[in-house]
């Protein structure tokens, strides 16, 4: 562990070193994606986003370390509660919870070689890149609980479910020059800002980044049914059974006149 | 065709959903149950979250109760006074059956209490169904009618009423512990309880069999209906689209279903429909004692 340590020093001062040597911004990404705006509707089943973009550069190509780059695409983070199941008297109940303060509700990066190629640890912390990362527990658990058992269980979970996803080797570079790639949004989606965040690294750091929002959003009937279902809770409730009842009696007025003809 | 479900937040197949409600339509038109406590454990296992299942149940309830209320009403065959008497139980059960549903729901163990509540309703009304239609085969004639106490301890609780169309003198306690009972199945697992009742007020009240049905489905109505407001303004979780599916499908195979029934010989059925209820009953036990693969559940965490 100590040597790792001693070469990622040497790295950080190369690291300096280049920022010295190098004129700030000596290549620029230019981006963009295929929609900025995604529209839950009743029949969303996930949307892909296309994010491409080109390497701007004011003078020839350095000769340096390859270029690679890394997209990140972050949903609205929440608190969410984790709760562990045991063996109790039989059966498997849910014994332990500890509050995980925030985790992203949807989390996707995607590189253009391996993930270690793309990106060095260093700037992974920096920059907060890979999932781990993204997760924040600030609350104590109580005693004898592990957290970290229930933050990777978060990553397993929203992994398992398609919402947290890495994939490597998942941007076409062409040339050092144009970049794409595709992120697809799975239908369980939460509303919200989603930041979108593109670095171009060189041997591993960063050199250049962009970043914008694309803005998922309920739309028409969803939306109206989920706000007036919260806001105005009594008025949605009444609505639902009036509605209900007026569908079973239509439909069975329907099936009966089907029937007789 | 995927839609997506506003309140569940789930992605489903609404053919699937339409599917399942005809089928629990079916069986309820050929037997004459609600289907609310065969209906809500499919809806666990097609990823619907209990919470929602059973409050979005209590609603379709509601709706396809109506159009028997009605029915019952105009041929004159509901007891009002005593419908009033277990709805007022029955309220007071709903609001408690809320009460303990969002407390649990709190510390995290509302699917247990939802799921326990099934494997144990479950497992008793199907193993009496089907001992009582093995039996039913067995001596195809020959029943004995249930000789019916005349008096006994009931009849001298204080409170006494009079019940017209039941013909009955008798305390209000029963009726209203009776209807408590009622409300707090209903509000826990998004069933209508006429499985309970019906016998109840059979057996344990001695009203006549003919405004036993038109008074139960005008005391579930009302509870139902409530336990959907109340689950809609504390949990937030009757699902508008997937009621209106379910009860499109529902109310449709109950049609078919009547009429299939009306042909076919009640043992057999009876006895089909008693495994049906083991088989679910023990899908729901067998979920709760194998060690799920994930040990680890994730909640809200307070705030959307």
């Amino acid at each position: 562990m100590a040597q790792a340590g001693g070469t990622e020093m040497i790295r950080i001062a190369l690291a300096f070193l280049m920022l010295m040597i190098l004129p700030a911004r000596a290549e620029e990404i230019v981006a963009g994606l295929s929609q900025n705006r995604v529209s839950i509707t009743a029949t969303f089943v996930g949307s892909e986003i296309l994010i491409f973009g080109a390497v701007k550069r004011d003078e020839p190509m350095p000769d340096a370390d390859p270029l690679q780059v890394v997209v990140v695409v972050e949903g609205p983070s929440g608190p969410v509660t984790v709760r562990r199941k045991a063996k109790r008297y039989g059966i498997w109940v849910n014994v332990d919870a500890v509050k995980v303060d925030a985790a992203p509700s949807f989390y996707a990066v995607a590189t253009s070689a391996s993930l270690a190629d793309s990106i060095s640890q260093l700037d992974d912390l920096r920059h907060n890149v890979t999932i781990p990362q993204s997760i924040r527990m600030v609350g104590e658990a109580e005693e004898g609980l592990n957290p970290r058992d229930f933050a990777e269980a978060v990553v397993r979970i929203r992994t398992a479910a398609g919402l947290y996803k890495l994939e490597e080797n998942a941007v076409n570079l062409t040339q050092d020059t144009l970049f794409d790639t595709r992120i697809l949004l799975p239908a369980n989606l939460t509303e919200g800002e989603y930041r979108t965040r593109i670095y171009l690294t060189r041997g591993g750091y960063v050199a250049s980044q962009y970043e914008t929002v694309i803005n998922v959003q309920k739309v028409g009937l969803e939306r109206w049914v989920f706000n007036l279902a919260h806001e105005q809770p009594l008025i949605y409730g009444l609505l639902s059974l009036v509605i209900a009842i007026a569908a079973g009696w239509g439909a069975s007025a329907i099936f009966r006149l089907i029937l007789r003809t | 065709m995927q839609i997506y479900l506003p309140i569940a937040e789930v992605s489903v197949n609404a053919f699937l959903l339409l599917g399942l409600g005809g089928i629990v339509g079916i069986l309820s038109g050929m037997f004459g149950v609600g289907g609310g406590f065969l209906m809500t454990p499919l809806l666990f296992f097609i990823g619907i979250p209990p919470a929602v299942a059973v409050a979005t149940e209590a609603n379709q309830i509601v709706a396809s109760s109506f159009s028997g209320v009605l029915a019952h009403f105009k041929r004159k065959t509901v007891d009002l006074r005593m419908g009033l008497v277990l709805l007022i139980g029955g309220l007071v059960g709903a609001a408690l059956g809320v009460q303990l549903f969002n407390t649990l729901k709190a510390i995290g163990q509302v699917d247990l209490l939802v799921k326990l509540s099934y494997v144990v309703f479950l497992g008793i009304i199907g193993a009496l169904m089907f001992v009582e239609s093995l039996r039913a085969i067995m001596k195809t004639r020959g029943g004995a009618v249930p000789t019916r106490r005349k008096h006994t301890w009931l009849h001298n609780l204080p409170f006494k009423m009079k019940f017209r169309t039941s013909g009955l003198y008798i305390s209000v306690i029963p009726p209203l512990i009776v209807g408590v009972l009622v409300g707090i199945l209903a509000a826990i697992m998004g069933v209508g309880g006429g499985f309970i009742m019906v016998p109840a007020m059979i057996y344990l009240l001695g009203m006549p069999t003919k405004v036993v049905v038109g008074t139960s489905l005008f005391q579930i109505i009302f509870v139902t209906a409530f336990t959907t407001l109340l689950h809609a303004t504390t949990n937030f979780t009757v699902d508008m689209g997937l009621a209106v599916l379910l009860l499109v499908g529902g109310v449709v195979g109950a049609q078919i279903g009547a009429r299939i029934g009306v042909k076919l010989k009640a043992e057999q059925l009876r006895i089909l429909l008693a495994i049906m209820v083991l088989v679910v009953c023990g899908k729901l036990a067998f979920d709760l004692l194998l060690m799920p693969s994930e040990l680890y559940e994730l909640g809200a965490g307070g705030g959307h």
